[in-house]
């Protein structure tokens, strides 16, 4: 049987990181979110 | 059964042109999963509301019942991956990650039907102990796969999978938060079908990590890649077995750091929000403070991939010396920056960052660390057994913390002279982690596994 040699296509590993990226940022855009509670709170000079 | 026998470590070996960067995105998404776990507190108050519905009745169950849960969940994560790590070794990355996608899946069923029937045992057994080993199985099963595929930069490469560990709960606090709102009726919390929903989805997204895992071959290295002629004195080339590397002082050397550095950390993710609330009164309240814990959370899940990356340019050592002596320092230095001394929140925030950015850098690391010292032959199962250290860390700092704090508050001490106490405890802790560090030596060769034993591909002996 023939040795599959062929390369992983750029498109595939795109979408392999788009998959775990897409709701990474979606969890830190929330807690980014939730974050900016902190500076809303905090007056300047503090 | 010729179905699993996709999951056998064989059927798993990359096909040459087989790109490496597909390998840390199928760490990430089980990492990405089992860190849910770091969310589990906003299942608390609905669980304590199963009966209730708007406020506890008089049959729910109490908020110290329902913590156990994430108690025997952590307990649990250590010990499987104490306990599996050899197992994992021989039965190669697919297979543990599918035994872990199943048991992180399934706990999420049995917990649902311990809330729909109200009885906090199958919680326990659901979400704590078959769950607890799907998260101490998926914890370890990428390490030494990744760590393979990337002799040149062993700290990214488990940098970015525990990165995803600290990702984990950012994802899964505001996921719950919104099936709960979706499910909630005037006669159910929602916190049942939340559980089924998500077992469901982590199952699914974990399923995509076991197909895209794969082992890279024997004689496989990056292009362009030789391994470096002159090594630090820490790395080795020789490999330690798993039940060798538990005889020497270097592993409980490693062990002792790593306790240490996750008790500090604990010790300022346990009470950030009313730290920052009795340090900054009357200027900082329960949303701001609530801000302040996902700031936090921020940066221990970036420190995660920024220390490890750091760590394959200065060392592995270095890198455990500026957390261990930066943060004694910033230890101390914390409570000065609070309403009696400095006054000043930007300085409170930015320090603190700092620390936790090294409490989630030293869980990053250390498996590099172990790399070092003892070979990439069984990285994995020896660092299943270090994570007993998190595990001790996961008890010994709360503890810390509270006990000796409510000690203190009980002796007449105020407020924010006890956190001052509590941070030069957490100081101290990390001096004795600076000491075991500067003892860390190489392996003496004595515990070498000989070059002549021959190792089939999984890197187990025949």
């Amino acid at each position: 049987m023939a040795e599959n040699t062929k390369k992983s296509s750029p498109a595939t590993i795109l979408a392999a990181w788009l998959v775990v990226c897409i709701p990474l940022a979606w969890g830190v855009y929330n807690t980014l979110l939730s974050s900016m509670k902190l500076f809303a709170a905090v007056p300047s000079g503090f | 059964m010729p179905l699993l026998s996709f999951l056998d470590r064989q059927r798993s070996v990359a096909h040459p042109g087989y790109s490496r960067w597909l390998v840390p995105p199928a760490a990430l998404a089980i990492h990405l999963a089992i860190g849910q776990v770091y969310s589990f507190s906003v299942f608390k108050i609905p669980l304590t509301e199963l009966i209730g519905i708007t406020k506890p009745g008089p049959d729910d169950w109490a908020q110290s019942q329902v913590a156990w849960i994430f108690s025997l969940a952590i307990v649990m994560l250590g010990l499987s991956a104490a306990l599996f790590g050899k197992w994992l070794e021989t039965a190669g990355p697919r297979k543990a990650m599918f035994v872990s996608a199943c048991c992180f899946g399934l706990g999420f069923v049995i917990a649902y039907f311990g809330a729909v029937s109200h009885q906090l045992w199958l919680l326990y057994f659901g979400y704590g102990v078959v769950g607890g080993v799907g998260l101490g199985l998926g914890y370890i099963s990428p390490v030494s796969t990744l760590i393979k595929w990337f002799p040149d930069r062993p700290g990214l490469a488990t940098g970015m999978a525990i990165m995803g560990f600290g990702g984990g709960a950012m994802i899964g606090s505001p996921l719950a938060i919104k099936l709960m709102a979706h499910f909630r009726t005037p006669t159910d919390v929602g916190v049942g079908k939340t559980f089924l929903v998500m077992g469901a989805l982590y199952l699914c997204f974990m399923m995509l990590g076991v197909f895209m895992i794969r082992v890279p071959r024997d004689d496989w290295k990056p292009e362009h890649w030789a391994a470096p002629v002159k090594l630090q004195a820490l790395i080795t080339t020789h490999d330690v077995d798993v039940s060798t590397a538990m005889k020497t002082p270097q592993f409980y050397l490693l062990w002792i750091i790593l306790c240490v550095n996750v008790t500090a950390g604990i010790g300022i993710l346990e009470q950030a929000s009313p730290m920052i609330q009795d340090l900054f009164k009357g200027m900082i309240g329960p949303v701001a403070a609530g801000g302040f814990v996902g700031l936090l959370s921020l940066f221990n899940m970036g420190g995660r991939f920024f220390w490890s990356t750091t760590s394959d340019f200065i060392g592995r050592k270095p890198t455990y010396f500026i957390f261990l002596a930066l943060g004694a320092a910033l230890y101390v230095f914390l409570p000065r920056t609070g309403g009696d001394h400095m006054n000043s929140v930007k300085l409170f925030v930015a320090v603190a960052c700092v620390l936790l950015s090294m409490y989630g850098g030293g869980f990053a690391t250390i498996p590099a660390y172990l790399r070092d010292l003892f070979g990439s032959h069984n990285v994995s199962a020896i660092h299943g057994r270090l994570l007993t250290a998190w595990s001790t860390a996961g008890v010994l700092g709360p503890v810390l913390v509270n006990d000796m704090r409510e000690y203190q508050l009980a002796h007449g001490v105020d407020k924010a002279g006890a956190y001052q106490t509590v941070m030069h405890i957490m100081a101290g802790l990390l001096v004795v982690g600076f000491i075991a560090n500067v003892l860390v030596k190489p392996v003496d060769p004595k515990y070498w596994l000989p070059d002549s034993v021959p190792r089939n591909e999984s890197g187990s002996l025949h």
